[in-house]
């Protein structure tokens, strides 16, 4: 069981073109900011709506494919989906909304029923089976949701920003089942989140979704740590540059040169945390640092820290304590030394 | 207000028994409520259907289907009888066939009052269950055919429950509005007392002989619309 797609959905404009690819049991992230094209993604796949372009292959089987004239209706899919509201039925309890799916499929009302005890039993509602959706919480009727799409055993599961509609504690503890029930889907999951915490503690791998396109896709570990887009680094906190690379130096735009400890040459990405940041009042001297004149532009608080903007030869978040803020007389329009040492410095292939 | 307080100052109260009890009065309500009843049963079959095209597909002409479903709203219904004539007569387009193949006659029958009455209630039921449609959030629908169910199921568990009050609400507004006919029924199917004679029709008559009588059979048809108006009122009305 696997999947492959390229998605390909116009819309007056917007395009997306995404290629998706996912293993057995597999859990795929789908991340990306608002409009993103991440829902439409989700919908193609489920065939809720059709594609432009492209295909979609499930375990081997086309299930959409426009240039050869093939499109499976989405009840033919056999592809759970757990939506964002969840749209459990409001007219059924919880049993008969997650025995809906096996019925559909032809299964006898004793059978589908007893599937449903057993998939709201796993979820631990066993004993809310007869309450309506409106008699549930959030997080309860994200759990119906899920043994919903479950029952029709599908062969991939799509999440549509799962957590979203819950408060901040349900969602920490549904965060924790959620990950919990997806090992335990035999076949492929893509789920659709704009949270990066969500995908990183629910899924293998992230692919991030910008403007319709794929910017990048890897596991956790390699997209917090060196971002390849504004918006990642964004997300993981990180002051993200391109420029060129020269030995331990990195040119940026407006000939601003990065000093690294990591020898590298040719188109490069530097990374590196605002806490990485030091402020001076005066020029320091005598470290083997990259040293600037920059000027306060804004602050925020950040956590413990405070979250310096600062304008300059480059752009550049910095985190400093509430006390050293004080100390250097912080404000907007200050003009302070910054310093930064090279290791502290990530540079990688652009 | 003051034509229903008029009604009940001038009605016969102490007669009412016995004009109630005549053999034309009951005749006349058991056919009405009957022919309501059935006109509104074949308005919930072709309208919600239609309903259901209209609100959920596209296709070519729509806008001028749903045009065409509200005309005999604003179609003067002895017009209405005077087209049905003309199509279902005994030389009309379809009657002709119907005629010749079935053997089946609908003008001055009491299949005729039936097919006045659902001509003239079907747009207050199509309208009402297309805008039930329009307002239940079409990703059940969606979410129902991701579980596996097609067309049918998807229609019959989940879009029918969703739009039940608009339904009701819709054969409620049928029924009644079937119940008063008066100009589509005696242009089309005629005044046949036991027959084609409805209420509406019997009150009409009564009007040129016996105002007393008139008076009692208009009692009787404002009681019946009162009572299922308060009886639905509390369920659907009052839920809102």
């Amino acid at each position: 069981m696997s999947l492959d797609a390229r998605i390909v959905v116009r819309r007056p404009g917007f395009v997306l073109d995404a290629e998706l690819a996912a293993e057995p049991g597999e859990v795929v992230a789908l991340l990306g900011p608002n409009g993103a094209g991440k829902t439409t993604a989700l919908r193609a796949l489920a065939g809720l709506i059709a594609l432009d372009d492209g295909y979609v292959t499930l375990d081997g089987h086309r299930l959409d494919d426009p240039a050869a004239g093939v499109f499976t209706a989405p009840e033919h899919r056999r592809i759970g989906v757990v939506f964002q509201d969840y749209l459990l039925f409001p007219h059924l309890s919880a049993l008969e909304n997650v025995a809906f799916g096996p019925r559909s499929r032809g299964s006898s009302r004793a059978d589908s029923r007893a599937r449903a005890a057993d998939l709201l039993a796993r979820v631990g509602l066993a004993e809310h089976a007869r309450r309506k959706p409106r008699e549930l919480s959030g997080g309860q009727a994200q759990r119906v949701a899920l043994a919903r799409a479950l029952a029709t055993e599908p062969r991939l599961l799509l999440l549509d920003e799962p957590l979203a509609a819950l408060d901040a504690r349900t969602r920490l503890e549904t965060r924790a089942r959620l990950r919990g029930h997806l090992g335990t889907h035999a076949g492929p999951t893509v789920l659709v989140t704009h949270d990066p915490l969500d995908a990183m503690m629910l899924a293998d791998r992230l692919v991030i979704l910008e403007e319709g396109r794929v910017v990048q896709t890897g596991d956790a570990a390699t997209v917090t740590s060196r971002p390849r887009t504004d918006y990642v680094a964004r997300l993981v906190g990180l002051n993200l540059y391109r420029g060129r690379a020269d030995a331990g130096a990195v040119r940026l735009p407006g000939d601003f040169v990065l000093t690294t400890a990591t020898e590298r040459s040719g188109d490069a990405f530097v990374a590196f945390p605002p806490a990485a940041v030091a402020l001076y009042a005066d020029r320091p001297d005598g470290s083997p640092r990259n040293t600037w004149p920059a000027t306060v532009a804004a602050m925020a608080r950040h956590g413990d820290a405070l979250r310096v903007e600062l304008t300059g030869p480059i752009a550049v978040a910095a985190d400093v304590t509430p006390a050293a803020a004080v100390q250097l007389g912080l404000e907007p329009g200050r003009r302070v030394w910054a310093t930064l040492k090279a290791t502290e410095v990530t540079s990688y292939p652009a | 207000m003051l034509p229903l307080l008029g009604l009940l100052i001038r009605a016969p109260w102490q007669t009412l028994p016995q004009r109630l009890t005549a053999p034309g009065v009951l005749a006349a309500l058991r056919l009405s409520l009957l022919t309501a009843t059935l006109a509104t049963v074949v308005c919930l079959l072709l309208g919600v259907p239609l309903a259901w095209l209209l609100a959920r597909t596209t296709f070519p002409g729509r806008g001028f289907v749903r045009a065409l479903v509200t005309v005999p709203l604003v179609l003067p219904p002895v017009v209405g009888g005077v087209a049905l004539l003309l199509v279902f007569g005994r030389r009309g387009l379809a009657g002709e066939w119907l005629d010749a193949t079935f053997g089946l006659t609908l003008p001055f029958t009491t299949a005729g009052v039936v097919v006045a009455e659902a001509f003239v209630a079907m747009p207050f039921l199509v309208i009402s269950v297309e805008g039930a449609l329009r307002g239940a959030d079409a990703r059940y629908e969606e979410a129902a055919a991701t579980l596996g169910a097609g067309r049918w199921t998807t229609f019959r568990r989940v879009t029918l429950p969703l739009i039940a009050p608009g339904v009701a609400a819709g054969a409620v507004l049928c029924w009644a509005r079937a119940l008063g006919e008066f100009g589509a029924t005696i242009t089309f199917a005629g005044n046949f007392p036991g027959r084609t004679q409805t209420m509406p029709l019997a009150v009409y008559l009564a009007l040129e002989q016996d105002l007393d009588a008139a008076i009692v059979l208009s009692l009787v048809l404002l009681v019946v619309s009162v009572a299922i108006l308060a009886g639905l009122r509390d369920r659907w009305l009052g839920a809102a």
